[in-house]
């Protein structure tokens, strides 16, 4: 739960919290979402009678009707290219990509359409839709179905790109994308679907481009996204019992950065390391701790360090223990640093 | 989907030869070779004839233009405009258009100014028109992605209940690509009210027709998704005319999609930069340019006694009145403000990009670019 989470009057008036996934969370926004505008169309593979292959969609075809919600061909580029045109009619789509690894044949459409047509229109023409892409690892998914896509969709400008940690998150985030007037990438990390928190929806929690402080801390700041926030505060529940104070921010939004919220927990504490589960080289952290340095470095005591997946295609399930980061790399991580100096 | 109630599976295999209205000599045809679809009324083709020549002329002065340097690129569609305006003529006003980059006259024939089609070609700004005024998407440059498009904003529409069709147009090259196969397949599939028109033109830059297909013809492919093909003789502008406006019509009606491939020839360069002599032979672009479509519809039109003299000028005037105006346009140097290269990436703000955004405004300040002012264009 992010610490901001709170509920609307009308939802506090009518429900008590109960125990949701992340999935449940998300296939919450989705029906309120359709109810609410019914611009609001759902396609992708399996998404109908299915539900989905994690069930996100589950019973909203039932509910809302083959017109509004329904299982596409099979075909990557075909669902982002037709949302595409759907949007620029006033549709506004949210496809579902069903694993990350299965999004690269829209890539083409992704970078060369959806991301600019807004720029290549002067505007004119503006493309709200969604494109929901389940992510990385630890799921015990085989070859192909634990990639972590986020660097590509963050670094091609005029998409936005996003990635909940957690089921009120998931829901608040999921709900201000679909409103959004320009096109947004929400990656869902797989392994936190199944993760609980009481909820009563409808929920709103920050705006889906800050960041949020999670864990209040004076020593070290450590950022995570999506997987790696529990990671991150994992870390620092174990690193608390050795007397080392750490502050976890969630990032929430990778493009945009929010240079506040981490420039300012950063300031605090003066050291910073980022976690990701995708590959290091040239990753996403790459960029976190370019901007944290750029920004902030007589503040800092010692370089912002990385601990991120190897630098090697995402292992087979039996063997993805020893790629993924965990608490007590990290903790390893923050050991390499000269505390003294 | 429930939209398409019925699943008819459509069998029929598109005419081994194109299908045409008027041959080479401007002569009706008569008999199976027609496919059942009759003349357009000489009104009809008198605004065709008068749509093809006002065309060439833009297309003839804006590849003089690009030679005098004043566009960094043209793909000319010289050769091409019956299929060009055969195609988008069956367009109702309301409907879109999904064109490529090499279908400038098409854009022209939807009323479209030349200052706003060029603004892209000449490299002020990638997209210079309003789209959704003239219902025509940008034109677009990576092969057949457009196609995707045309298929999604025709089924939203029908999602609306709205009576609308998108064409989208593609290269003979353009078949290659996945989302040619991918775009066929979804309008099939959901029965979109779409209608494909590829321009087999012969060739993909230097690439000929045999290296992309081993199908007998491009509008076979249609028989493999299930929706009709059509295999039209694309310097014919009646033909191409009676068969787009058949397929518009089934697919406004709800009856799906249609592939019509116009069987044409690219008469000039692929681009600028392009050196066509290295791929094909002057005998052949000189057979093709025997088969001129506006000559042809004109031998009709004249054999007829619908083409006046003084009509003729009357086009001929129209014709050299939007060539000047062309040329006005684009000797005049458009004024550029690098500061909006920041303004249309995203709706909202963002930081980051005010921050860029206020750095290049700096250095615009204090004279970096004061040499480039002017010199870009
Ligand atoms: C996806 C993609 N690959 C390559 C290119 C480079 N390219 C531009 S035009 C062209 C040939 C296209 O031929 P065709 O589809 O027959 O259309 P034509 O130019 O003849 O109208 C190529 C290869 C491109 N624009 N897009």
């Amino acid at each position: 739960m992010t610490a901001t989470a709170t509920s609307t009057p009308a939802a506090e008036a009518s429900a008590a919290p109960t125990q949701l996934t992340m999935a449940g969370a998300l296939n919450a926004a989705l029906r309120d979402a359709m109810a609410a505008d019914d611009r609001v169309i759902v396609y992708g593979e399996d998404v109908g009678p299915l539900g989905g292959v994690f069930r996100v969609t589950d019973g909203l075809q039932a509910e809302f009707g083959d017109q509004r919600i329904w299982d596409s061909p099979l075909a990557e580029s075909g669902i982002i290219g037709t949302a595409v045109g759907m949007a620029m009619y006033g549709m506004r789509p949210v496809v579902e990509m069903q694993f990350d690894a299965f999004s690269y044949p829209a890539f083409e459409q992704m970078v060369s359409h959806v991301a600019k047509m807004r720029n290549r229109t002067k505007g004119r023409v503006t493309l709200p839709m969604v494109v929901r892409i389940p992510c990385a690892g630890a799921i015990g998914g085989v070859e192909h179905h634990s990639d972590s896509s986020e660097s590509y969709w963050a670094s091609t400008p005029g998409l936005t790109v996003v990635m909940p940690s957690n089921p009120a998150d998931a829901y608040s985030m999921l709900r201000e994308a679909i409103d959004s007037d320009d096109p947004v990438v929400f990656m869902e990390p797989k392994s936190r679907y199944w993760s609980k928190a009481p909820l009563a929806l409808p929920v709103t929690t920050a705006p889906m481009d800050r960041a949020e402080v999670v864990r209040e801390g004076a020593d070290v700041t450590l950022i995570g996204y999506g997987p790696t926030v529990r990671t991150a505060l994992e870390a620092a529940e174990a690193a608390a019992a050795e007397g080392l104070s750490i502050e976890v921010v969630d990032l929430r939004s990778l493009s945009p950065f929010d240079d506040e919220t981490v420039g300012a927990s950063v300031r605090k504490t003066s050291r910073a390391a980022v976690i990701h589960e995708a590959a290091q080289f040239g990753g996403y952290g790459a960029e976190v701790a370019a901007r944290v340095t750029e920004r902030n470095f007589h503040h800092l005591a010692a370089p912002v360090l990385r601990i991120a997946g190897f630098d090697i295609p995402f292992p087979s399930p039996k063997l993805e223990e020893y790629h993924l980061p965990t608490a007590d790399r990290v903790l390893a991580a923050l050991d390499t640093w000269e505390w003294d100096a | 989907m429930s939209l398409n109630v019925e699943h008819a599976s459509v069998r029929t295999l598109p005419s081994e030869k194109p299908l045409r209205l008027l041959d080479n000599a401007g002569h009706a045809v008569t008999g199976s070779a027609t496919g059942g679809f009759g003349l357009p009324d000489t009104e009809t083709l008198l605004e065709l004839y008068r749509k093809m020549v006002v065309a060439r002329r833009f297309d003839v002065q804006v590849t003089a233009l690009t030679k005098q340097g004043r566009l960094a690129t043209y793909p000319s569609a010289y050769g091409q405009e019956a299929c060009e305006i055969g195609a988008v003529a069956a367009l109702a006003a309301e409907d879109w258009l999904f064109p490529t980059y090499r279908d400038s006259i098409a854009l022209l024939t939807r009323g479209i100014e030349p200052a706003d089609i060029l603004q892209s070609f000449r490299g002020d700004w990638h997209n210079g028109y309003d789209q959704h005024a003239h219902r025509t998407a940008a034109q677009a440059t990576p092969l057949a992605t457009q196609a995707l498009h045309a298929v999604g904003l025709s089924h939203a529409a029908r999602l609306r209940h709205d009576p609308i069709v998108a064409l989208t147009f593609l290269g003979d090259g353009a078949t290659s690509e996945g989302d040619a196969h991918e775009a066929f397949n979804f309008a099939a599939v959901w029965q979109t009210p779409t209608v494909f028109v590829v321009q087999n033109n012969q060739f993909a830059i230097s690439v000929p027709l045999e290296r992309q297909t081993r199908a007998a013809t491009l509008a076979d492919k249609a028989v493999g998704y299930g929706m009709p093909g059509y295999h039209v003789d694309g310097n014919d502008i009646a033909a191409m005319y009676a068969v787009t406006s058949a397929a518009v019509e089934r697919a406004r009606s709800g009856g799906g999609p249609t592939l019509i491939e116009g069987v044409t020839y690219r008469i000039e360069a692929h681009t600028n930069s392009d050196d066509p002599t290295r791929y094909r032979a002057a005998r052949d672009v000189e057979h093709w340019k025997r088969r001129d479509p506006i000559e042809r519809l004109e031998k009709f039109l004249v054999s007829e006694g619908a083409l006046t003299e003084a009509m003729r000028t009357e086009i001929t005037d129209a014709a050299e009145a939007l060539a000047a105006r062309t040329r006005d346009v684009m000797t005049t140097e458009a004024e550029l403000d690098p500061l909006e290269l920041f303004d249309h990436v995203y709706g909202r703000e963002r930081a980051a990009l005010l921050e860029q955004r206020a750095a290049l405004e700096a250095e615009i300040a204090a004279g970096a670019f004061a040499s480039h002012e002017g010199a870009a264009r």
